[in-house]
């Protein structure tokens, strides 16, 4: 089966009933991707199918069939640089472990690109299938406020 | 270990047919549920295949068909919560999609997986008892207080799909969900109160999380159709069975469910 990474066509041969997540961390290279709960609780392994966040734990590979996902390797921009958004997390002091920051940069992606008129009650509910045992969300929604157009 | 096989139908029509003749195999949505329990292999029997459903156009989309609302049992809450006619008609369903986890779980939640996985929790399981929803398979209409039979468990046939669940137009539901948090919560009651339009008996209380099945609280609904709220609220305490667990316990949900039950009776009062 074929679909797209990251702009790049990629190709698996397997079960279509393999976890996503397991196909991109284990097939694909893809590692940016974690898994935390395992259970479609804490959005660490969010991706962008045709450019929907959804978990991708929940997702049999099968289903990306001919569709575009994209994956926290596909934000930096051509030339390697950060976005401006993973920046804004650095600059914000948005991450410390690290391992939900994967799935919140592509939330907070979605929510940059839907909206222009973001207020911080839209940020916290758009990123509330994406939990933080860490910053405590603050400066998570301040690096997604700053970046707003 | 043996890898489970991906079925992708070209249509609904191959999808019934495979359905009826490929043992083990089971009907896959969103994922959201069977995912979770596909990977922890807590399935029994554990299926050999599972039958993709997801972006069969046919199980998409929401219509409004006459003097009914029909919903695709396999559009996403997403796609629910976007719809004209679900917030015209039908904004207690909005509400619930809402509730439902965030928007990564509302993006591949449907109702079609809801009704099948027949979670005592589920959220919209209330609300659909509240309408008087049909759940409509590739054979049958089921009204849908008959549809859960016992812990999850349901009146389908093992070779049986759902396809869609119509809405008839007319009722004016309240709803409410009580959890932990206002997202990614598993309800600790969750309730959906209807009175019929004009107040003429037809009274619906449907309630999720306080018993082995989403619930319809026919005592307190009597009550109610004699106009008695006070009685009703009191005997709502008599149709539910709570137990304690992880999420709740027996005496904290009876309490709400009565609580909660004051307070939709008054916003849906005619």
């Amino acid at each position: 089966m074929r679909f797209t990474l990251n702009g790049q066509a990629v190709a698996f041969e397997g079960s279509g009933a393999r976890r996503l997540l397991d196909v991109l961390r284990e097939e694909l290279g893809a590692t940016g991707t974690k898994e935390g709960c395992g259970e479609g609780e804490c959005g660490a392994c969010s991706v962008l199918i045709d450019g929907e966040v959804v978990d991708s734990c929940l997702v049999a590979v099968g289903q990306v069939e001919g569709l575009d996902v994209m994956t926290v390797e596909g934000l930096a921009l051509q030339d390697g640089k950060l976005s401006h958004l993973q920046q804004a997390f650095i600059e914000h002091g948005a991450a410390q472990c690290g391992i939900c920051t994967p799935g919140m940069l592509l939330a907070a992606h979605v929510l940059l690109e839907q909206s222009r008129r973001l207020t911080a009650d839209h940020v916290r509910e758009g990123l509330a299938g994406n939990l933080c045992r860490c910053t405590g969300y603050t400066k998570i929604i301040d690096a997604v406020l700053s970046c707003r157009k | 270990m043996q890898e489970v096989k991906y079925i992708r139908p070209k249509s609904l029509a191959d999808a019934v047919h495979i359905y009826r003749t490929t043992p083990g195999c089971r009907p896959l949505a969103g994922g959201t549920d069977l995912m979770v329990m596909l990977h922890a292999r807590a399935l029994r029997p554990e299926p050999e295949a599972v039958l993709d459903l997801w972006s069969l156009a046919e199980l998409k989309g929401v219509r409004r068909a006459g003097d009914m609302v029909e919903i695709g049992a396999a559009e996403s809450y997403t796609g629910i919560i976007a719809s004209r006619d679900v917030q015209q008609h039908l904004p207690a369903l909005a509400a619930a999609a809402r509730t439902i986890g965030a928007a990564q779980i509302q993006n591949r939640g449907t109702l079609g997986g809801n009704l099948a996985n027949a979670s005592p929790a589920g959220d919209t399981l209330p609300v659909l008892l509240a309408y008087d929803a049909v759940v409509v398979t590739d054979r049958r209409s089921i009204a849908i207080d008959k549809f859960f039979t016992g812990y999850r468990e349901t009146a389908l046939q093992p070779d049986e799909l759902i396809t869609a669940v119509r809405f008839p137009l007319g009722r004016r539901v309240g709803f409410r969900k009580v959890g932990t948090r206002a997202a990614q919560a598993i309800s600790k009651v969750v309730i959906a109160v209807s009175r019929h339009p004009g107040g003429a008996g037809g009274a619906r209380i449907a309630i999720g999380s306080v018993a082995e099945v989403p619930l319809r609280a026919r005592r307190a609904e009597a009550a109610l159709d004699r106009n008695d709220v006070e009685g009703a609220i009191a005997a709502v305490a008599e149709d539910i069975r709570p137990i304690d667990d992880v999420r709740s316990t027996a005496a904290y949900r009876r309490a709400v469910t009565q609580n909660v039950l004051r307070e939709l009776l008054e916003s849906v009062r005619t």
